[in-house]
Parts: C-alpha cells; sequence; structure tokens
C-alpha cells in the first residue's frame, strides 16, 4: 500500500478522538457578556458574593433570566434597570452616583484635595527656609542693644 | 487644641452609627415595589390547573399574597398564624406555590390545613422574580387598586400581624 | 476536667492582666517602683495562663470531646489531626482566644526586650496592653466562653467548615493576628508618651521595630489570605473587597503610613502627633475590624456566627478603648511639640504626602465598606458597595503613592534638591515611560492601564536601582535599615506588576469536557482523561485529571476535584493549579454531565505568583530592616535617659 493511505488510516481514528471541547454556555460571546454584568451586580441571598459566580439557585434563575433579556435584545442598561425595578438598588455592587452617595464617591477626593492644601499651607506658614541660621555676635550685640532700649519698633 | 478633638468626634458619630447597625440586618432587601402596581400574572390555580388567576380579578380587594414552599421550614412557623387569620377572615389570602412541585405543596395543604382562598403556581419562580422574590417565606398586602402596600420577608408572626398588617388592612379596606 | 482548667485559667489570667494593668499605671503616676515592677512578672504569668487555656482547648479538640460545645459545633471525628488542631480557632471563640493568646505573647516579648527603657514607660506600655487583655478576657468569660459543656455529649461534631480544612487555616489566621495585635505595641508605646507628656526621637526609636514587626506579620497575613482565596474559592479571585479583607486592609494602610511616620519622628524629631495619631489609629482599625467581623453588623462571607449582645460588648470595648485614647489625644497632642521646619520639596513633605494619600485610601474603604451601614441606618434605603467602587476610587489615589516611592528615599531631609533629583532621575523616568508604552503591544492587547501598571512598577526598580547603585558607590557599607527599605518598596512594584497582569490578561474556558476532549488555551492544550471517583478522610471525591501539554510536549497533570463533605454533605470544587513565574493554569471542576463527561472550568493567569511574591518581599524587607544596628540594645549601655 502507499504510505500515505497507511499515515491516513493511522491518522483518521486520532483525528475523531481529538474532539475539541464544546463550551458550557450555548452562546460564549452571550455568555461573555452576562457574566461580565453579572459580576457587578449582588447575589441576593449569599453573604457577599457576586450572581456571577454564586451557585444558589436564586444566582442560577437571575442569570438565565440574564440571559434570556440580552437574547430579546436589551442592552446592558436595560438588563440593570429590569433588576433594579425588582430588587432595589441593593443589587448593585457599583452603587448609583446620586446626591444620596456624593460623600461616598466624591468624598475621598475632596479630602485628599483638602489635606494637600491644607499641608501647601502650613508648609508656606512656617516659612520656606528651614534652616535658622545661628545669630553671629555681631548681631546678638544689636538684638541686646534694641531690647536694653526697650525700642518698641517692630 | 480644637483641632485634635476631631478624630474623636468622627469617631463618636461612627460608634453612633455602630449601635444603630446592631439592631439591622444587612441582608435584609427593602422592596422598590412598595406603592407601584402588583406585577401582573395569569397563574394556574393549584386546585385546579385549568382554571387561572391573576391579580386583576382581585381589583376591588384588599388581600394578602403569600409566598411559600413545600421545601421551606420557616412557612411552617407561619402556618398556624395564616390559618389563624383565615379563620377570622378578616382579609382574604392568596398564596403562591414557588418552585415547588404541585404534589408536595398539595400534600402541606392537606397535612396541616389550607389557609389560602386559592394557591397559584409558580414552578419556575419567573413570577417571583417579578416580584422581587429573594427568599421564602415573604408577604406582600395588595389594596383595592391592585397597588402593593406592605411587603414583609420572613414568617408573619402575631406581632407583624397585628402591629403591622392588620392596621393597614383596616385603614386600606375603609 | 481539662475544659474547666482551661475556663479557671482564664479567669487567672484575667486577674493577672488586671494586676499587670492597674498596679503599674498607677504606679508610674505616683512613681512608686514596687508597683510598676509589678508588670513584668503579671504579663509573663497571664501569658502563662492564656496559654494553659489555649491548650486546654486544643486538646479538647484533639481528643473529640464533644462534650464542648464548641469542639461539638466546630469539629468532625474523621477530620485530619491537623485540622482538629486548627478548628481551635475555626469559631469565633476559639480565635478569639487565639487573639488573646497573640496578644499575651506581644505582652512577653515587651517584657523581655525592654530592659533598655525607663521604668515608667515599661510600666505604662505592659499596663496599657493589660488593658487591652482584660476587655479580651472579660468579653470571652462573659459573652464567648470556649468551655462552655455540651450535656449529653454529641455523638459527632457538625464538621469544621470544608472550606477551612485547608493548610491555609495553619498559618493565615495566626500569622493574620500576629500583624493585628502586633500593633498594639506601637498603641501602648503612644499612649504611653501621652500619657508621661515624653514623646521624643528615643520613643521613636524605640516604637519601631515593634511596629515594622506587626506590620512584616500582617503583611504575610493579608498575602496569605489572598492566595488562600486564590486557590480555595472557585475562581481563583485574589481580592473581593469583602468587609473582612478590608477590615485587614485598613490596620496595614495605616500601619505603612505609621512606619513611615516613625522613621521622620526618629530622624527628625517632627510628625509628633501625627505619628501618635497613627499609632492609635492602626490599633483602632484592627479593633473596628474585630468588631466588624463578629457583630453581624455587615454581611461578609468571612463572618462568624453574629449575637447582638456580643456585638454591644465590643463595641462598649471599642468606645472606651478608642475613645479613651481620642480623648487622651485631643487633651496631651498639643503639648507634644511641632519640631522641625522643612522646605516644599523635602523628604519630610514627601513622607508627609504619604500619610496623606494613605488615610484618604484608609478612608475610601472605611467608607464605602460602613455606608450601606450609614444609609441602612438614617432609613435612606439600601445599597450595596463592592468592587466597583472601590477599584474607582482606589486605584486613583494608590497611583501617587506609587510615584513617590520612586522620588521620596532620594529626596534629602529638610530641603531636597529638585535639580540634583531630575538629573539622578530623568533617564530612568524616560525610559520607563518608554517601555510601559511598548511592551503592552507585545501582548494580546494595547490597554492604558497596563501601561500605567508597568510604568509605575518601572519606576520604583529604576529609581531603587539608581539609588542603590549611588550607595555602593559611595562605598557606604551595608544597612539593614536602607536595604530593607528598597527590598520592600521594589517588592511593591512587584506586586503592582502581577496585579496589572492578571487584571488585564487574564482568559478562562467553561467547556464541557468529555473523555478524550481537549481545550487549547494561550498555547496550552488540556485534555481530558475522565474522573474517578474515590474517598477521602471524610469526603467523597471526582477526581479529574487533565494532561496539559504546548506544543506537542507535556508540561503537567492535573487533578481537579468535586467533593462531598459526609458531615455536611456540602458539596465543595477543590482545583488544580500549576504553579508558573510567568503563569498559574487553573482548572477547577464543574457539574458531573451525561455519559462520564463534567463541565470544567480552566484559566490562564499571567504573573498572578507575583503578586504574592512581592508581598513577600515586603515583609522581608521589613524584617530586614528591623535588624538594623540602631535597634541594638545594650544591656552594658544601661537605659536610656528619660
Amino acid at each position: 500500500m502507499k504510505p500515505w493511505v497507511i499515515v491516513l488510516a493511522l491518522w483518521l481514528p486520532f483525528a475523531a478522538l481529538a474532539n475539541e471541547a464544546k463550551p458550557m454556555a450555548e452562546d460564549p460571546v452571550l455568555e461573555q457578556r452576562m457574566i461580565g454584568l453579572s459580576e457587578n451586580l449582588r447575589c441576593l441571598v449569599c453573604q457577599n458574593e457576586s450572581l456571577a459566580g454564586s451557585r444558589a439557585e436564586l444566582a442560577q434563575d437571575l442569570r438565565q433570566e440574564i440571559r434570556e433579556q440580552m437574547r430579546a435584545g436589551k442592552n446592558d442598561k436595560e438588563v440593570v434597570d429590569y433588576l433594579t425595578q425588582r430588587y432595589g438598588d441593593f443589587v448593585l455592587y457599583k452603587p448609583p452616583v446620586k446626591p444620596l452617595t456624593w460623600l461616598l464617591w466624591f468624598g475621598p477626593f475632596v479630602l485628599l484635595i483638602g489635606a494637600a492644601g491644607g499641608l501647601y499651607a502650613y508648609i508656606k506658614r512656617r516659612g520656606n527656609r528651614p534652616v535658622d541660621a545661628p545669630l553671629s555676635e555681631e548681631e546678638k550685640k544689636r538684638v541686646a542693644a534694641l531690647l536694653g532700649n526697650n525700642g518698641n519698633k517692630s | 487644641m480644637k483641632r485634635f478633638l476631631i478624630p474623636l468626634g468622627i469617631f463618636i458619630v461612627l460608634v453612633g452609627f455602630l449601635a444603630i447597625g446592631l439592631k439591622l440586618d444587612p441582608r435584609e432587601v427593602p422592596s422598590p415595589l412598595i406603592g407601584k402596581p402588583a406585577p401582573d400574572f395569569k397563574l394556574a390555580l393549584l386546585s385546579d390547573p385549568a382554571k387561572q388567576l391573576s391579580p386583576a380579578d382581585l381589583r376591588g380587594k384588599v388581600w394578602l399574597f403569600n409566598v411559600w414552599a413545600s421545601w421551606c421550614t420557616s412557612c411552617r412557623e407561619e402556618h398556624p398564624v395564616l390559618l389563624e387569620l383565615s379563620r377570622q377572615g378578616g382579609v382574604p389570602i392568596y398564596g403562591m406555590d414557588y418552585k415547588d412541585q404541585p404534589g408536595d405543596a398539595q400534600a402541606v395543604l392537606d397535612r396541616h390545613g389550607n389557609p389560602y382562598v386559592e394557591t397559584v403556581v409558580d414552578r419556575d419562580g419567573r413570577v417571583g422574580i417579578d416580584y422581587g422574590v429573594y427568599g421564602v417565606p415573604e408577604t406582600y398586602l395588595i389594596d383595592k387598586n391592585g397597588i402593593i402596600r406592605l411587603k414583609h420577608t420572613g414568617p408573619v408572626t402575631p406581632d407583624v400581624l397585628d402591629k403591622k398588617i392588620l392596621p393597614l388592612v383596616k385603614e386600606l379596606q375603609r | 476536667m481539662i475544659p474547666e482548667l482551661g475556663n479557671f485559667a482564664l479567669i487567672l489570667a484575667l486577674l493577672l492582666a488586671l494586676t499587670q494593668s492597674i498596679l503599674p499605671l498607677a504606679g508610674a503616676a505616683r512613681n512608686v517602683p514596687a508597683w510598676m515592677a509589678v508588670a513584668r512578672p503579671a504579663a509573663r504569668a497571664q501569658f502563662l495562663f492564656v496559654a494553659i487555656a489555649f491548650g486546654c482547648l486544643a486538646y479538647s479538640f484533639l481528643i473529640n470531646d464533644f462534650s464542648v460545645l464548641n469542639v461539638a459545633q466546630h469539629s468532625f471525628s474523621k477530620l485530619p489531626p491537623i485540622y482538629r488542631f486548627t478548628a481551635t480557632w475555626g469559631s469565633h471563640e476559639g480565635s478569639l482566644l487565639l487573639w488573646t493568646l497573640i496578644l499575651a505573647l506581644w505582652t512577653l516579648a515587651v517584657t523581655q526586650f525592654s530592659r533598655h527603657l525607663p521604668d515608667d514607660m515599661v510600666a505604662r506600655v505592659l499596663g496599657v496592653m493589660g488593658l487591652v487583655s482584660c476587655g479580651l478576657l472579660l468579653f470571652m468569660l462573659v459573652t464567648s466562653n470556649p468551655f462552655l459543656r455540651l450535656l449529653p455529649a454529641a455523638m459527632e461534631g457538625s464538621d469544621l467548615n470544608p472550606l477551612l480544612q485547608d493548610p491555609g487555616m495553619v498559618v493565615h489566621p495566626p500569622i493574620l493576628y500576629m500583624g493585628y495585635v502586633g500593633f498594639s505595641v506601637a498603641f501602648a508605646f503612644a499612649l504611653a508618651a501621652l500619657i508621661s507628656g515624653k514623646l521624643d526621637a528615643s520613643w521613636a526609636r524605640w516604637s519601631r521595630p515593634w511596629t515594622t514587626a506587626a506590620w512584616s506579620f500582617l503583611t504575610m497575613g493579608i498575602m496569605m489570605g489572598s492566595w488562600w482565596a486564590y486557590y480555595e474559592l472557585g475562581w481563583g479571585g485574589w481580592w473581593f473587597w469583602d468587609p473582612t479583607e478590608n477590615a485587614s486592609l485598613m490596620p496595614w494602610l495605616v500601619g505603612t503610613a505609621l512606619i513611615h511616620s516613625l522613621a521622620v519622628t526618629e530622624k527628625r524629631g517632627t510628625f509628633k502627633a501625627w505619628t501618635v495619631f497613627l499609632a492609635i489609629g492602626a490599633f483602632s482599625l484592627s479593633l473596628l475590624g474585630t468588631f466588624l467581623v463578629r457583630s453581624g453588623v455587615l454581611s461578609s462571607v468571612h463572618s462568624f456566627a453574629t449575637d447582638p449582645a456580643r456585638g454591644l460588648f465590643i463595641l462598649a470595648f471599642l468606645a472606651v478603648v478608642i475613645g479613651g485614647s481620642l480623648l487622651l489625644f485631643a487633651f496631651r497632642a498639643s503639648q507634644v511639640g511641632l519640631g522641625g521646619r522643612f522646605a516644599l520639596v523635602s523628604r519630610e513633605s514627601f513622607l508627609m504626602t504619604n500619610n496623606i494619600l494613605l488615610l484618604t485610601a484608609t478612608g475610601a474603604v472605611l467608607l464605602g465598606t460602613l455606608y450601606p451601614l450609614f444609609l441602612d441606618a438614617l432609613n435612606l434605603g439600601k445599597i450595596s458597595v463592592g468592587p466597583p467602587y472601590f477599584n474607582s476610587v482606589f486605584v486613583p489615589l494608590v497611583t501617587p503613592l506609587l510615584l513617590l516611592i520612586g522620588v521620596g528615599p532620594m529626596a534629602r531631609w529638610k530641603q531636597a534638591s529638585v535639580p540634583d533629583l531630575a538629573a539622578r532621575l530623568k533617564w530612568g523616568f524616560a525610559a520607563s515611560v518608554v517601555v510601559a508604552l511598548l511592551l503592552p503591544l507585545t501582548l494580546d492587547a494595547w490597554k492604558p492601564m497596563v501601561s500605567m501598571g508597568i510604568l509605575l512598577a518601572l519606576w520604583i526598580a529604576v529609581s531603587i536601582a539608581i539609588n542603590v547603585q549611588g550607595r555602593l558607590r559611595r562605598s557606604a557599607g551595608w544597612s539593614a535599615n536602607f536595604y530593607g527599605m528598597n527590598l520592600a518598596h521594589l517588592g511593591v512594584a512587584v506586586t503592582v506588576i502581577g496585579i496589572t497582569m492578571v487584571s488585564a490578561y487574564e482568559t478562562e474556558r467553561n467547556v464541557r469536557m468529555d473523555v478524550g476532549d481537549t481545550v487549547t488555551l494561550k498555547g496550552y492544550t488540556f485534555l481530558f482523561k475522565g474522573a474517578q471517583d474515590l474517598d477521602g478522610p471524610n469526603y467523597k471525591a471526582a477526581r479529574g485529571t487533565l494532561e496539559v501539554s504546548r506544543n506537542g510536549k507535556p508540561v503537567t497533570l492535573l487533578y481537579p476535584e468535586k467533593r462531598t463533605y459526609l458531615a455536611s454533605g456540602m458539596p465543595f470544587s477543590e482545583s488544580a493549579i500549576d504553579y508558573g513565574f510567568t503563569r498559574d493554569l487553573y482548572a477547577a471542576m464543574g457539574e458531573r454531565l451525561d455519559g462520564g463527561a463534567w463541565s470544567v472550568r480552566l484559566f490562564h493567569k499571567p504573573f498572578v505568583v507575583w503578586i504574592w511574591i512581592g508581598s513577600v518581599m515586603m515583609a522581608l524587607g521589613g524584617a530586614i530592616s528591623i535588624t538594623d544596628r540602631r535597634y541594638r540594645t545594650s544591656r552594658k549601655k544601661g537605659r536610656a535617659g528619660a
């Protein structure tokens, strides 16, 4: 037999065996999008876990719900709104920026700017020349003279 | 000197918050549906799968919507309270069997008594999601216009019944 | 009998702790040497009895004494002996006993290494630590006694949480507590200084090694926790901004500010009020953290079983200890004195900026952790604050900090020369920018955050190299302090690289694998050989086999497991990891499917070990700097003057 036939005959069974594993998700792209979104959502029945990784039944149900919403063409914001309408802001790991959370979002930066400004003012106030040269003999005599004369001129 | 008091001041405020925090439950999820219309559904009855019920059918009535399941042990705790309430007849109770086997659910009602006017079956929990259900039991109070007025998470105790639910029922029924 | 002995030992320890605090503190106030001299022996005896109590609890666990409630609730007879031992601290009560033991251990160390300190200072330091011990012992005896009996005894225990049946449990809590609790020494030194009114450079020199040691332990403790979470929990995440993690990060951040601030106070006599405040702050945050995870106030994967009565007790303890210290601070800080002046650009100003940045970062973490509680308490609704918030706020705050690491160590005290700094650093900076911009192009995708991370890490590394080279050129000899500092800073750079790379370039596959199926991920081929059922000591498992190869050459074998623990019936995924310097390969079994197939999750995580290597470098740098000759105490020299 021709060599290549032998090679082909030997290779084919292995080719059949070496199956590329299929993704668990039906639609890997959608799944990625769902995971990305649910990583920032809270699992409501867990002790502080994200919706993405939780094995709780409600989490599985909600992940499925998100998949279906996305398949129906909803964008990320619409999906998130769907959940907050039913479960409130608690389900969001990223707190919405609204007057109630301004302190949370902007507080640290305001504090930083304030503290930096305070430091700057403090250093400037205490004088920029850190080294106080000691008085020379002549200067000491002048000081004694001024104080002795009770000079009130400043 | 005064600025050195600032850390102490902040700390005192913090302790105040932490003290209040001891009385709160960090895992309780308040419902955004209060004051909004009860989400619509059309679900089969446990007693007769051929018939269906929807909130619209109950317009003009003040009613309690109790989400429960046969696998839920806390539901067993509130069962006697609901039975007593149903005997008194102050407000009708409709149940929703959540993510359950209808056979198991019926067995529970047969064994322990049935406080519900009717029970609807939510096999896959979809309606539960619409209602913001995250654990069972949960109980909603819905007024004559179909607006949710109250949601209670966890078993209904006589205390909750007397202090929160019944006064509101009385008010809504006027 | 043994549990009762343990209980009795705790009571004795409490009495000794009271003696250790009341007499010496009064003695220091009234200058009665005999009372002050009580401190050391009382502290040593307290340690002895706490150790006895701990031993009794550990013994009860080891012999499976299920008539002790704690053992019945947290152990299992088929648990391997090592985990029976570690279960001693696997509960609220047990871990509190560990806390108390470690506090007593640090106290013992202070009694040993304080010969060179003035008597009244030693008395006050041990006295303050004794007060903290009193609080903990009282807390245990009144609300959280580990020696409560269960009668009739249980036939079998309820099992230790499977997540805790791991080598991580052996090392992470003790090392973490060594750090957490170790800040009590700096705290005690600070209060002693405030009470006596004596706060000077020598005080800073005495405090520094203790603080650095605690900081090094805490760095290792946090690193171990992170690594443990990585290989134990699901998908190889290493930081979740969970309240318990934040509770350990906050003392670490303030502790870092503290060790830097102490350096300034020691060298220049400035920042005194700051340093005292930071010393109080670091330990206060440790105590706050202890409160947060045990009170039920926050929801965390890491929380202990909670009880409002316990929460109230700890809160009262917190209020007294922290409130008292801050009150003392308010009244005495102004007398501490200001110290020398410094220019706008100087090592002092850089270190002060360092303090401000670290404190702001701590504030952000505290704010984020407690904000949901604040709103809920004010009846303003319920929100969640999670990783998206913390990452958005923390990263921008830390970035200038990393820039400072490059330039700070080379700036002169009092007045830094900007032209000099620029001359030394400009080429290093330029080179870092170029590499940082170009390197990501050779990787998967150019992302700005990757360039930023690489820039910061390279900047730190290059400036360290310049600094070290400068020192070598001057033939200045070995300095533990200098080289320790640089090693620690280099560790920061290494950690930044790890975090940057794994966050940006991690890839995963979640696939259904039948026997013989393959998956390719970043050039690595994973071949599934099927899963075998086997029995472990206290679990049943299905163990999968994955042959990993690259370009046809075998790389490794991975054996991820899906376990079901016998006592609880809890299913559990035990991942398999092939560690590598440039990448980790991570495999986890999902669910059993039909026909012998399994769902398998595979990850390629580039440079993730750098996160932990960098942390170890930081801790090592701290340890080395403690050996510096300036901290060697010579008994012959006698005690330093007041």
